[in-house]
C-alpha cells in the first residue's frame, strides 16, 4: 500500500478543510500566473516595438553613443558601404541577420509655413525597403498596439511623422488626424508665410516637381560643415508611435533625404548600421562576432545592443521583475502559513493514529514522509488548479476587449496577457508553489514524528 | 532470562517528571512472562498497568533496571531499531481499536506486513487467511466506520497477529464492547492464541477475560504484589 494513496485519502478525509487550503493555494498560483503572463506580454511588446524600430544591434562610429548623438554629422561612418558589406557577407553573422540597414539619426527644425508653425524634430533616415521589412519582425507573435504603415519606397522625399508632431504643425485636416482641432494661432496670411518661409535656403536638387498632394514640411538641420541646410519633405501619413515624446517629435524619412539634409554635398555617410536578428537570443553571438570583426579590421567603430540603445526597456523589465518577485514572496508566505495551519490541525486530530502507527513499527521518518507528502499533494493540487484556472482566465482577458493606458503611451492599448511561450513560467509557478508547500509541511510533520508514542496513544 | 520467557523485567522503575514533581509509576519491578501463554496484568486504576504494558511493548523506556523482550535488551537499541523490532515482534490490540480510518479492514490488516517488506502476493494471502480466521473475510473492503465495535476489534486482532509476532499486547481489549461481544472476542483471542501459538499479555478489569488467564500479575502502587500461574 503506498504512502501516496494513504496521503490522498487523508486529504479527502476532511474535504472541506482540504478544499479551502487547495483553493487558497490555487488563487495564489492563478494570481502569479496572470501577473507573470501580463508582464511577459509587456516585455514581449516592448521588445518587439524596440526591435522593429531600432533592431538588435547598431554599429556606430566610436564615441557616437556617449558623445555624438547631439552632433550626428560629426560622428558619421565613413565608407559605410564597405562596413555594410563586411557584416552582410560574414559567414557567422549572415544566418543570424534578418535585416541589415544603414540609418541616420538627426535633429533639426520642421516648419509648416502654411500654418506658421515649426517644431524641433528627431529625424530617422531609413532605407524604406529595409524599414518595411524590419517592421514585419514579430518573434513572439504578439498583438502590437499600433498598426504598421509601410513607408513610400519610390519617392525619397516622402515619409511619416508622429501624430503629435502633425497636430503641433497644424496638419490635422490634411493628415486626417483624429481628435485634433485646428489651432487659431496657426492661421496666417500668405504675405506672412512668404516672409517666414526659409525654403529658399534649400539646396537645389534634381528632384522633379511632381503632382504632389501630400502636405509639405521644410526641414532645417546643420550639415557636417555647420552650414544650415533645408530639404522639402512630404508627409504621407501621421503615424502613432505609441509613446508621446516620440509622437511629438519623430520624422521618419528616406535615408537618401536624410543624407542630403545632414551632409549636403559632402561625403554621404551613415550614422549607424542597424542589425535586426532573427532571434533576440542571438544578440550575444552576433555582438561578439561584430566586435571581433571591428577589432580584426581595426575599424573606428563600436557596437551597441538593444538594452543599451533602449535603457527604458531594461529599466521597465527590472521594475516589473521586482514587483513580480515581491508578489511571489507574498504568495509564498500565504502558501506556507496555509499549509502549516492545515497540517498542524491534521497532526493534532491524528495524534492517536500517529501513536498507533509508531507502535506498529513505523519509524519517525515514515511519519514525517507521510505528512510531508500530504502537504506536497495539497500544494501541487492547488498549484495545478491555479494554473488551469489562470490559463482559462488569460483567454477570457484576451477576448474581453478591455484596454489600459501604460505610462508614457499616447493611446490606450488592449489589456492582454501572453499565452504562448509561457510554459517555463507555468512550470516555475507550479513547481515553486508545490515545493513551498512541501517545505511548509515539513515542520508539522517533524513535530508529529517527534511525539512520544505513549503520549500520542494517550492523547484525548 | 530463560528460553521459556518472552519478557523479563529486572528491577525496573519508571518515574515520570511533571515539572518539579516526580511521580513513580513503577517501583523496582522484576517479573518474567512465559511464552505462548495467556497472561494478565491486573490492578486498580493508576496502579501502573499501562506503564508496565508500554514497557513490555517497547513503547517507553525505564528510568532504572533492564528489560528484555523476545531476547532483545531494549535499552541498547536506537529508536529506528526499536521500531523495526516492534514491527517484527510485537502486535498491539488497543481498547479503542485504533484502526486507521482511511484504510479498509483488509488494508489495516495488511499494513504491518508492508512494514516488513513482504511481497504483495504473500501479503494478500496472509491477510485474507487471518481475516477468515476472525470471521471478517466478507468485510475486507469495509472501512472502520462501516464496522461494528466487535468487528473493529476483530480487525485489530487480525492486524496484531498477521505478522506472526512473538508477543501480543492488549490493553483492556473488551472495555469498549458489550458483554456478549466481549465474550466472543475473548473466545476468538483464546482460539487464535492456541492456533498461532502467540504470547498474549493483557491488562484488564474484565472478569470474563481474567477467567481465561494462565498467568496473572497483580500490581498495585507501581509494585508487583503477586504472580499466580496455572500449570498446564
Amino acid at each position: 500500500m503506498n504512502t501516496l494513496k494513504i496521503a490522498l485519502r487523508n486529504i479527502l478525509r476532511n474535504i472541506r478543510r482540504s478544499s479551502m487550503t487547495i483553493m487558497a493555494i490555487a488563487v495564489g498560483a492563478m494570481s502569479m500566473l496572470i501577473f507573470g503572463e501580463f508582464i511577459s506580454q509587456i516585455f514581449a511588446a516592448m521588445e518587439t516595438q524596440n526591435v522593429c524600430r531600432s533592431g538588435h544591434i547598431t554599429v556606430f562610429r566610436s564615441g557616437y553613443f556617449k558623445y555624438g548623438s547631439g552632433n550626428p554629422s560629426a560622428y558619421g561612418i565613413h565608407n559605410y558601404q564597405a562596413v555594410y558589406k563586411l557584416i552582410a557577407e560574414d559567414n557567422v553573422l549572415k544566418p543570424l541577420i534578418n535585416v541589415i540597414t544603414p540609418t541616420i539619426n538627426l535633429f533639426g527644425i520642421a516648419g509648416n509655413f502654411d500654418a506658421d508653425s515649426s517644431k524641433t524634430f528627431f529625424g530617422l533616415g531609413v532605407v524604406p525597403e529595409d524599414y518595411n521589412q524590419m517592421h514585419l519582425w514579430n518573434e513572439h507573435q504578439i498583438y502590437l498596439s499600433h498598426s504598421f504603415q509601410p513607408i513610400n519606397e519610390t519617392d525619397d522625399t516622402h515619409g511619416f511623422i508622429g501624430v503629435g508632431l502633425g497636430r503641433i504643425l497644424g496638419l490635422c485636416e490634411s493628415l486626417k488626424i483624429l481628435d485634433c482641432t485646428k489651432h487659431q494661432g496657426a492661421v496666417v496670411t500668405q504675405s506672412q508665410q512668404s516672409k517666414r518661409d526659409f525654403s529658399s535656403l534649400e539646396e537645389k536638387t534634381d528632384q522633379p516637381l511632381q503632382n504632389i498632394t501630400a502636405p509639405r514640411l521644410d526641414l532645417l538641420a546643420a550639415t557636417a560643415a555647420s552650414a544650415p541646410n533645408v530639404v522639402s519633405f512630404y508627409v504621407d501619413k501621421a503615424v502613432s508611435q505609441g509613446i508621446k515624446e516620440l509622437d511629438d517629435a519623430l520624422i521618419i524619412m528616406n535615408f537618401n533625404l536624410a543624407q542630403r539634409l545632414l551632409y549636403g554635398r559632402g561625403e554621404k555617410q551613415a550614422v549607424g548600421i542597424v542589425l535586426q536578428l532573427h532571434k533576440t537570443e542571438d544578440i550575444p553571438i552576433a555582438k561578439s562576432r561584430l566586435d571581433q570583426l571591428i577589432k580584426d579590421k581595426r575599424l573606428d567603430l563600436e557596437t551597441r545592443e538593444l538594452t543599451e540603445l533602449q535603457p527604458f526597456y531594461t529599466q521597465a523589465m527590472k521594475m516589473f521583475t521586482t514587483i513580480f518577485s515581491f508578489i511571489s514572496a507574498v504568495i509564498a508566505v500565504i502558501v506556507i502559513f496555509t499549509i502549516v495551519n492545515t497540517m498542524s490541525m491534521s497532526v493534532m486530530e491524528r495524534t492517536h493514529e500517529i501513536g498507533t502507527l509508531r507502535a506498529m513499527g513505523v519509524k519517525k521518518r515514515g511519519i514525517t514522509i507521510q505528512f510531508v507528502i500530504e502537504g506536497a499533494l495539497l500544494g501541487f493540487i492547488g498549484a495545478t488548479l491555479g494554473i488551469i484556472i489562470g490559463s482559462m482566465l488569460a483567454v477570457i482577458i484576451n477576448h474581453s476587449g478591455m484596454t489600459w493606458l501604460p505610462p508614457g503611451q499616447a493611446d490606450p492599448i488592449p489589456l492582454s496577457v501572453l499565452t504562448t511561450g509561457v510554459a517555463k513560467l507555468m512550470f516555475g509557478i507550479w513547481f515553486g508553489i508545490g515545493a513551498m508547500a512541501t517545505i511548509a509541511a515539513w515542520l508539522p510533520a517533524r513535530r508529529a514524528a517527534k511525539m512520544k508514542i505513549v503520549d500520542a496513544l494517550g492523547h484525548v | 532470562m530463560t528460553e521459556q520467557h518472552v519478557v523479563v523485567f529486572e528491577n525496573v522503575s519508571k518515574i515520570y517528571q511533571m515539572g518539579e514533581v516526580s511521580i513513580p509509576a513503577l517501583k523496582d519491578v522484576s517479573l518474567s512472562i512465559p511464552k505462548r501463554r495467556f497472561s494478565m496484568v491486573l490492578g486498580p486504576s493508576g496502579s501502573g498497568k499501562t506503564t508496565l504494558l508500554n514497557m513490555i511493548g517497547c513503547l517507553d523506556t525505564p528510568t532504572d533496571g533492564t528489560i528484555e523482550v523476545c531476547g532483545q535488551k531494549i535499552a541498547e537499541i536506537s529508536d529506528d531499531k526499536m521500531s523495526e523490532f516492534r514491527a517484527q515482534n510485537i502486535g498491539f490490540i488497543f481498547q479503542n481499536f485504533n484502526l486507521i480510518p482511511v484504510l479498509t479492514a483488509f488494508e489495516n490488516v495488511e499494513y504491518p506486513l508492508t512494514l516488513l517488506g513482504i511481497k504483495t502476493t504473500e501479503r494478500k494471502e496472509r491477510t485474507m487467511d487471518i481475516l477468515e480466521s476472525v470471521g471478517l473475510r466478507g468485510h475486507a473492503g469495509h472501512r472502520p466506520n462501516q464496522l461494528s465495535g466487535g468487528q473493529k476489534q476483530r480487525v485489530a486482532i487480525a492486524r496484531a497477529l498477521v505478522k506472526g509476532p512473538g508477543l501480543v499486547l492488549a490493553d483492556e481489549p473488551t472495555a469498549n464492547l458489550d458483554s456478549k461481544t466481549g465474550a466472543s472476542i475473548i473466545d476468538l483471542m483464546y482460539k487464535i492464541q492456541e492456533q498461532y501459538g502467540a504470547t498474549f499479555v493483557f491488562s484488564t478489569h474484565d472478569q470474563q477475560l481474567i477467567s481465561h488467564a494462565q498467568d496473572v500479575f497483580s500490581i498495585r502502587d507501581g509494585q508487583l504484589i503477586s504472580h499466580t500461574s496455572e500449570n498446564i
